[in-house]
């Protein structure tokens, strides 16, 4: 797909992930001040520092708990240590971009600026700088920190968020980004195993073991299948010019 | 206005950018083998599909996680289904809270 065809795609899609962040975002902000009884700042801090939204809202059920804060921050560290994996499957598409340039994109690796990333990499067969710091920073940090922000000052005019669907608006997000990167017989195996796996363990251990479960399993059961296709998606060393 | 959260902030950011950061800045990362690369290519999908099982099944009731049925099953399937159909992540997102929305308003959970 020419990069013209590619990045008009990619727009249209991270309009739908803006929804998403903007929803989520404000349920973030708003759960922050109600249940964690976090000021405007400390939600701030949490989500332009931290920047992570599962973990965020893990942090404010943990912290209304009482728990303390080392262990808050290793289950944030569990929780967010699918990063890994989308940071070295993004790692061949920046070779050869500045160290400045991959220090300061790593901070913006989410769920949603991966997928829509990685989509758009495929679909042009190369790096484009485009497909990273839009679905990054005008999809992602932008909304977030501003729906944050609304969450956390006006939120309280809303009396039930879960009337308006808000509360949907993150697990549909993430399976329709899901979809999108579901482009052969193993990526669907994938989905479906990290999802089945992920939802056992999760009831047997803990909702975070098993999100981290379903993500290192999930892939493992899916390379037990047959490629349906040469498997091309990712550039190869030759195939990069540094 | 209270900061006290504001270092566990930072201190959230110390453990999450190096699992961000080690892919991206580790010299040679990209050198792995194909077998490797396959498998980082499935982790998205599997991660992505994980989080939104987990988020609409399982639900933490006294501090215990329990398998729960709901609305939201709708809303997702919808939007699975609609994204799969229409290759449109908006269309599928709008779907699904409109179904919760008319769902709550019908009286259902």
């Amino acid at each position: 797909m020419d990069v013209r065809t590619a990045r008009r795609r990619l727009f249209v899609d991270g309009l739908g992930i803006i929804v998403g962040a903007v929803g989520f975002g404000f349920v973030f902000g708003l759960a922050a001040r109600t249940a964690g009884h976090y000021s405007a700042i400390e939600a701030m801090a949490m989500s332009l520092v931290a920047f992570g939204g599962a973990a965020q809202f893990a942090a404010v059920g943990y912290v209304a708990s009482g728990v303390a804060w080392p262990v808050i921050v290793v289950f944030t560290g569990l929780l967010n240590a699918r990063h890994i994996l989308y940071s070295a499957a993004l790692a061949p598409w920046f070779r050869g971009r500045s160290f400045r340039e991959r220090a300061f994109a790593a901070h913006l690796v989410t769920d949603e600026s991966f997928a829509l990333a990685i989509a758009h990499f495929r679909r042009v067969g190369r790096f484009d700088p485009v497909g990273y710091w839009y679905p990054a920073i005008a999809t992602t940090l932008i909304p977030w920190n501003l729906a944050t922000f609304a969450g956390v000052t006006i939120g309280d005019a809303i009396v039930e968020p879960r009337r308006l669907g808000i509360d949907v608006i993150f697990p549909a997000a993430m399976i329709g980004l899901a979809v999108f990167l579901v482009t052969g017989r193993r990526e669907l195996v994938a989905a479906v195993a990290g999802a089945v796996i992920a939802v056992l363990v999760s009831l047997a251990v803990s909702p975070t073991v098993g999100i981290i479960a379903g993500g290192v399993v999930g892939p493992v059961v899916g390379l037990i299948v047959p490629a349906s296709r040469p498997a091309t998606d990712l550039p190869l060393l030759e195939d990069v010019t540094p | 206005m209270t900061t006290d959260l504001v270092p566990l902030a930072f201190l959230m950011f110390l453990v999450t950018y190096p699992s961000r950061a080690i892919g991206l800045l580790a010299p040679g990362i990209e050198r792995l083998p194909r077998r490797a690369l396959d498998y980082l290519q499935l982790v998205g999908p599997a991660v992505l599909a994980a989080l939104a099982a987990v988020s609409i099944m399982v639900a933490t009731t006294d501090d215990r996680p329990v398998f729960t049925i709901g609305l939201p099953w709708l809303s997702v399937a919808a939007c699975l289904a609609l994204v799969a159909w229409r290759r449109n992540l908006f269309i599928g997102l709008a779907a699904a809270v409109a179904i919760a929305i008319a769902g709550r308003a019908a009286g259902l959970a």
